[in-house]
Parts: structure tokens; sequence; C-alpha cells
């Protein structure tokens, strides 16, 4: 199995007046190709520092991180914006979806700042990832006329839409009941199936049961990274529904 | 990034705020439509005195009487009797660059055809009178100089005259008709000139010889004015400086002694109201300007409000690949978009209104190519400067920060 992410030594310290925070002191692990990795700790350990790092968002202050091969650390800005655009697809707490513009629309979003990509190959591409997360049937509406669940899933199609290595998730539950949570993890678990590789950041354990790893983080350190023998998220929402049944 | 996704971007993003999008372009339709309407008013105001005085016959030259000091008390010009119909003589006889010359000396009155009435005015002159003032007989004869010197009681009537003193259609040639009480006969018709650029009435006026107003009407021996034409435009200064000369011989006056005279041209007439109405379009487009920086400035406010109102949306673009340039000028051509859409319609807008205006006040409705040109360029400027500092803001954004703000 390939390395989609390798990190080595990782360290992010933010400067606040003249004190320093550090966020992050010293992380090293490896996500493989096709691994559903849960990310857990306390707030304020560092997860979404992490998360954001990994998204190429921002730039470790020391350490190595390599993306699919790609050394990360020494790029410049546009470079890790053409990153984010080619090999990670991120998934937000609250959506981020743009307001009074169609799910299709918004899923296309990503492939507007990829030149190589042509006007008719975006829709097709955008309605393929709508089709891949269930909402075929939605494709027209708008953010406000969708559910939470909805939502979250026109997010994750614009995940999607550029086929990256990595699908980034932070507290991709966090706004949504239970039901809905999990049927969002039933979503992550399908395309886990499907070959994508995922990290998925929360601190509800009861989520963390439908990944296949769990990386423990406390205080800016990696505390526990252990295998987890992966929930359905499926199973689980129809035993739910017997169980209310009867 | 590929320049047709910018746009399309920027104006799906305009889109989904349209109204707020036509309000900010309100504010720079209104100052380019100003502009454009001011510039192109002030271009037609200015052509149509041109055309007016123009039509007047730009080599007119008019001698004035100016009052003399006497004593050191001033006498209104009133009574002033410097100019006498020997100076017309004076000038024809010796002036090169004249081409005719007439007195003119004016009275006014009731006109009285039977039951009809109008107040008018007579102008007296000789029989070249109705060439220097560009007037055309449009039927009948013009009078004689065998008229001139007999004082005799004819006259050459104006359109509006024959309008209101014959308002059944009959011809008034040969009528009589009484100019305070005196008789006089109707030898000719003007044809119509229309209104003039201060809206007087051409055509109201009736043309009689000289002799014939100072004796039986005015009884006086002097003659308000001299009208000469020059023999053209360019020779206007020279025969000017030639009047000064006979009348300033003819008036015995000493060298270096004030003239009791003053002699005008129609072009000096003309050089004056072309400075001033050049000096009100500037004035007038420089309001307007102001307008048009005024919509700048809401451009520029509002493009501020909205970065900050799309604070999580600049986030988001960024987390899925968008460059912080393709930020900038996403921005930079959202304002531009707005500006360049807010000029054309305000050129139009413009256009529209000084069509209207110059229509209403019978002006030639001109459209100045160079001040539609410029305020185009003045919007895409407008859209560049004020959506620049803006657009800068939201391309400095952190992304990280950015998807956080609340
Ligand atoms: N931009 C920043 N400037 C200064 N300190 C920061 C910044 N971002 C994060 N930190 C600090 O780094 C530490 C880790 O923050 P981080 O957001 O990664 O926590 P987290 O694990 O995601 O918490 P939560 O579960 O509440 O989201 C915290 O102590 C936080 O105060
Ligand atoms: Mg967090």
């Amino acid at each position: 199995m390939s390395e989609i992410i390798k990190i080595e030594q990782l360290r992010r310290t933010f400067q606040v007046g003249s004190e320093e925070v550090h966020a992050l002191k010293g992380i090293s692990f490896t996500i493989h190709s096709g691994e559903f990795v849960s990310i857990m700790g306390a707030s304020g350990s560092g997860k979404s520092t992490l998360l954001n790092i990994l998204g190429c968002l921002d730039r470790p202050t020391s350490g190595e991180y390599f993306i699919d091969g790609t050394a990360v650390s020494q790029r410049t800005k546009d470079e890790l914006s053409t990153l984010r655009n080619r090999k990670i697809g991120f998934v937000f707490q609250s959506y981020n979806l743009l307001p009074r513009t169609s799910a299709l629309e918004n899923v296309e979003l990503p492939l507007l700042y990829n030149n190589t990509i042509s006007g008719k190959e975006r829709r097709t591409k955008a309605i393929t990832a709508l089709e891949q997360v269930g909402l075929h049937d939605r494709m027209m509406h708008l953010p406000n006329q969708l559910s939470g669940g909805q939502q979250q899933r026109v997010a994750i199609a614009r995940a999607l839409v550029n086929d990256p290595v990595i699908l980034l998730a932070d507290e991709a539950t966090g706004n949504l009941d239970t039901r809905t949570s999990y049927e969002i993890m039933s979503l992550f678990q399908q395309l886990n199936r499907e070959g994508k590789t995922i990290a998925f950041v929360t601190h509800e354990p009861d989520i963390a049961v439908f990944t296949n790893r769990t990386i423990q983080l406390r205080d800016g350190h990696i505390v526990g990274d252990t295998p987890v023998v992966m929930q359905s998220a499926k199973e689980v929402l129809n035993n739910e529904e017997l169980r209310i049944e009867n | 990034m590929n320049i047709f996704n910018l746009f399309k971007i920027a104006y799906k993003a305009l889109l989904r705020n349209k109204t707020r999008a036509f309000l900010t372009m309100l504010g720079i339709i209104i100052g380019i439509s100003s502009v454009i309407a001011m510039v192109s008013l002030g271009q037609s105001s200015s052509q149509s005195i041109n055309n007016q005085i123009s039509s007047m016959g730009t080599n007119l030259i008019m001698v004035m009487r100016t009052s003399q000091r006497q004593g050191g008390v001033n006498v209104g010009s009133a009574n002033v009797q410097t100019l006498m119909a020997k100076d017309v003589d004076a000038i024809r006889n010796k002036a090169k660059y004249i081409g005719a010359v007439s007195p003119l000396v004016n009275a006014s009155g009731q006109l009285v055809n039977g039951a009809n009435n109008w107040p008018g005015s007579v102008q007296g002159g000789n029989s070249e009178l109705i060439s220097i003032r560009k007037y055309k007989i449009a039927s009948g004869t013009n009078f004689t100089e065998q008229d001139v010197r007999n004082s005799a009681k004819v006259c050459i009537v104006g359109k509006t005259v024959v309008d209101n003193l014959f308002p059944n259609g009959e011809s008034p040639l040969g009528k009589m008709i009484r100019f305070n009480k005196i008789p006089f006969k109707i030898i000719g018709v003007l044809e119509s000139k229309g209104q003039n650029q201060m809206g007087q009435d051409q055509d109201d006026v009736i043309i009689a010889p000289y002799t014939t107003v100072q004796k039986r009407i005015l009884a006086i021996t002097y003659i308000h004015m001299i009208m000469a034409s020059a023999l053209s435009e360019e020779t206007a200064g020279l025969a000017t400086q030639e009047i000064e000369t006979i009348l300033h011989a003819n008036h015995k006056l000493k060298a270096g002694q004030a003239n009791d005279f003053d002699v005008r041209t129609q072009k000096e007439m003309l050089d004056m109201m072309n400075s001033v109405t050049g000096f009100l379009t500037v004035l007038l487009a420089a309001i307007a300007s102001i307008s048009l920086l005024v919509g700048g400035i809401g451009i520029m406010n509002i493009m501020y409000v909205t970065v900050t109102e799309r604070i999580k949306e600049i986030g988001l673009r960024m987390s899925i690949g968008a460059k912080n340039k393709d930020i900038l000028l996403q921005f930079l051509c959202e304002s531009i978009i707005l500006s360049l859409i807010g000029g054309i319609i305000g050129i139009l807008f413009g256009l529209l209104l000084s069509y209207l205006a110059s229509k209403g006040l019978s002006w030639p409705f001109i459209i100045s190519i160079p001040s539609v040109g410029i305020s185009f360029l003045v919007c895409a400027a407008t859209g560049i400067f004020f959506g620049w500092y803006p657009a800068k803001k939201a391309a400095s954004l952190d992304p990280i920060n950015a998807l956080r703000y609340e």
C-alpha cells in the first residue's frame, strides 16, 4: 500500500504576544492508501492544527510532511493552493456552502480553480460526485432548501469532485444529530470501501468506532495509535430502527 | 486562473446579491450620466450660441454711443448724441474693409391695423440694414435710398408682426398700418428667422427708413447705433480699427483723447460667449465629477462590506485551491463589472437626458465622443482604483482564520 501521508517530527508553535504556544510537539505517523483514520483528543489537544497542516492550509514550524510522495514543508503559498486543489478534499463542521448557489454549482467550485478542466468536464464530474453522495435528485436545490445532512453531503461531494488522494474532515458530524451523523459516517464508509483514504477529526468515541484506526492526541503529543475493528454505520442504523419499531 | 472562469466566478457572486449590486451601480450610473449630460449640454449650448451668432453674421460690426464725461458727470447713455448720420457717410466713403453700413434708430410703440393691436419696435436704417442683419425679403421689396431721403412712410415687417396684425391671413403687402398713430405702408415681408439664443423672436420686427423714424416718430437728429458688415470675418479686426480711426477724426477728437463711441464685432461677442459657455461646461462637469467620485467611493464602501461579509466564502475558496491572486482578481473583477455596467447604463442614460433637454431647449444634440470614451475609461479606472483595496484585503486573509470567522 502506498503512503498517502507521512509526517515526521512535526511541530507547530504559535506566537501569541511574547508567549509561545506549542500546539504540536513533534508528531510522526504515516497514513496509507485506503485507511480510514480518526483523530481524537480533548479540546485544545491540537487536532485542528494537525488537520490544517495535513490539508496544506498551514505550514509546520518544523518537521517533514509528504503528501502522495510530494514534500510540502518548503512550498510557497501558491504551490500549497495548487496542492489543496489537486490532492485534498476538505469537509468542515459548518458545511461552508456558498449561499444562493445550487448544489451543483457548489460542487463545481473547486474545478473552477483548475485550468486543465473544461466546463463540460466540470459539469460531468460534479454530477458524478453528487450521485456518489446520493443527491442526484437535489442538484438544483439551494443550500437553504436542503437539510443539514443533505448540506453536508453536498460539502462531501465538493470534497470528492477533484478526486483527492485524501479526504480531511474536521468534526464533520459536529452539527448533526446522532442519526444523521451515522448516515454521514455510513457515506464515509462507503467512500472508504470504494478506495478513498480518509482522516476524520472527532472527539466523540462512538463516531470513532466507524473508522479503522484511531490516533489519540493529548497536549500536542500522540498518546495512542491503535487499529479499530470497524463497525458498520449502516448496520448500527438498521439495528436502531429495528429497536424503535419493536 | 482562466480569465473566463474568473469572470464567471465574479459575475455569479454579483448575481447572488442583485439588489446590492444594483444599488452600488446606481452611484456610478448617476455620476456618469450627469457628467455625460453636463458635457453634452454644455457643448450643445455653445454650439447653439455659435450657430446663432454666425447666423447674425460673424462679420457684423456695431458702433455704440458711449457717454461722454461732461465736467466729471456721467450722463446716461439715453441722451448721448455722439453718433450722427454723417458718421455713416464718412465710413461709407473712407473705409476699405467695410461691405455695407447703416445707421440704426430704434423706437417702440403700438402697432395698429384696424381692430388688431401689437406692441412692437421700429428699427430705422438705410436700404443696407436688411442685408447687414442677415434678413431676406420674402415678398415685396426693400425701400430705396430715395425713400430714405424723403423720409417715406414705408416699412418692411417680420412674420410675427404679420401674424398679429393680419390674423385672417390676408396679404399685408400694400396695406397701411399705424405705428404710434403714424401711418406706414407695408412694402415688404421678411423671411422668418425664428428665435435667437436669448429666446428673442427675431421675426417680431419692423424696418423702416431711419430718417422716417428720426423725424416722424422720435424727433431727434442723432442716431442710436451704426451697424456695418466687414468684407469678411478675417478682415473684421482691420475694419474695426478703420472705423475707429475714421470716427475719431470725424468727431474731431484730439490724439489720445478717449473715444465717445465703442466699436464691437460679433466675433468678440462669439469669443466672449464661448469663453462663458466653456467655463460653465467645465464647472458643470466638475460638479458632476464629484458625484462620480462619490459613486466610486460607494463602490469601495460596498466592496469593503462585501469582503467582510464574505470572509467565510473567501476562506472556503482558499481551502479548495484559490490562490491569493485569484481572490484579488475576483473582487477586482466584481468591482470592475459593477462600474463598467454602471458606466454603460450611465452613458446611455446621460445621452438620453441630454437628448431630451436639448430637444426641449431646441438646441442641437451633440454626442461628445471624447467625453463618452473618457467616461468609459474613468469607469474602468474607478472599478480598479476603488476595488483594489477591498480586493487586496480579501486576498491577504489567512485561510484558517477566514474559515473560522463568524
Ligand atoms: N492561530 C492560533 N494562534 C495561537 N494559538 C493557536 C492558534 N490556533 C490554535 N492555537 C492553539 O493551539 C492549541 C490547539 O488548538 P486546536 O484548534 O488544534 O485544538 P483542537 O484539538 O482542534 O480543539 P477543539 O476540539 O476544541 O477543536 C490550542 O491551545 C490553541 O489555543
Ligand atoms: Mg478543532
